[in-house]
């Protein structure tokens, strides 16, 4: 049993990854398994709506951290939306708000994909 | 000085209850939901942290997680067997070159070091190791 789901939907040529409940070292690997499963399919445009995360700790971090730079390299993006105040303290503790785009809706992380092109 | 204590094998799937039994802990001794929520993280970090490379993974080693508070502070004292967890070794990493070049990990150890008002490391002369997360009252609030 996990107290972690997963789900990924398109919207426009981006792939939303929607993510609930908890993510901590023990459901990290889900979400990696996820990741890793976009990019072997070279899916580079990704928002990752946080809308039912309830918790996120470095390991759940740690799954951006390692596919950021191997996304923008083939001119995508990690997007993330829908943050809760409380999951965008831990980003905005470390910083990453520099690093990230975050957007307040999903409409607007596909937006800012759209403006790119 | 007021005392609990929560006994978890060396499994993430615990980390639940870690979690859960720390927040308990810091809103019966008055603090908010965001500060119990900053301490549940904090202890969070150090128990995976411990698993990882304390434990390296292997399943079924002790944690004992014991929460200590007086009037003025709140203390997770955190107990294991495994490898020594040098702070010396364990660099907080450079954040302005962490942005640059993103890499996996050194981000629980920061982060332990945001979250509380002091982490410490010990060796008992049992030779079992500690990590000590203090939060004071004085700094509950913002």
């Amino acid at each position: 049993m996990s107290n972690f789901k997963v789900g990924i939907r398109e919207n426009q040529n981006v792939q939303v990854v929607d993510l609930k409940g908890y993510l901590d070292a023990h459901t990290a690997p889900e979400l990696e398994k996820i990741f890793q499963a976009l990019i072997d399919k070279k899916n580079f445009n990704i928002v990752v709506n946080c809308r039912d995360l309830n918790y996120i700790s470095s390991a759940g971090l740690g799954v951006f951290m390692a596919y950021i730079e191997d996304v923008r390299k083939n001119s995508g993006d990690i997007k993330l939306s829908n943050m809760s105040a409380k999951i965008y303290n831990v980003f905005d503790l470390l910083g990453f708000p520099l690093l990230y785009d975050i957007t307040s809706d999903e409409a607007e992380a596909i937006q800012n994909f759209c403006s790119k092109k | 000085m007021i005392t609990s204590t929560l006994n978890i094998s060396s499994n993430t799937e615990k980390l639940n209850a870690v979690r859960e039994f720390i927040s308990i802990a810091a809103h019966n001794f008055g603090f908010d939901d965001e500060t119990a929520s900053k301490i549940s993280l904090a202890v969070d970090e150090a128990c995976t942290n411990i698993i990882k490379h304390a434990y390296e993974y292997a399943p079924n080693k002790e944690l004992e997680i014991k929460v200590l508070t007086n009037k003025q502070q709140f203390e997770v004292i955190i107990t294991h067997q495994g490898k020594l967890l040098d702070p010396k070794l364990i660099k907080t990493p450079d954040m302005k070159e962490y942005l640059v070049h993103p890499r996996r990990g050194g981000l629980g150890i920061h982060l332990m070091r945001l979250l509380m008002d002091s982490v410490e490391y010990k060796i008992r002369d049992d030779k079992k190791c500690e990590v000590h997360l203090m939060k004071k009252i004085s700094t509950a609030v913002g």
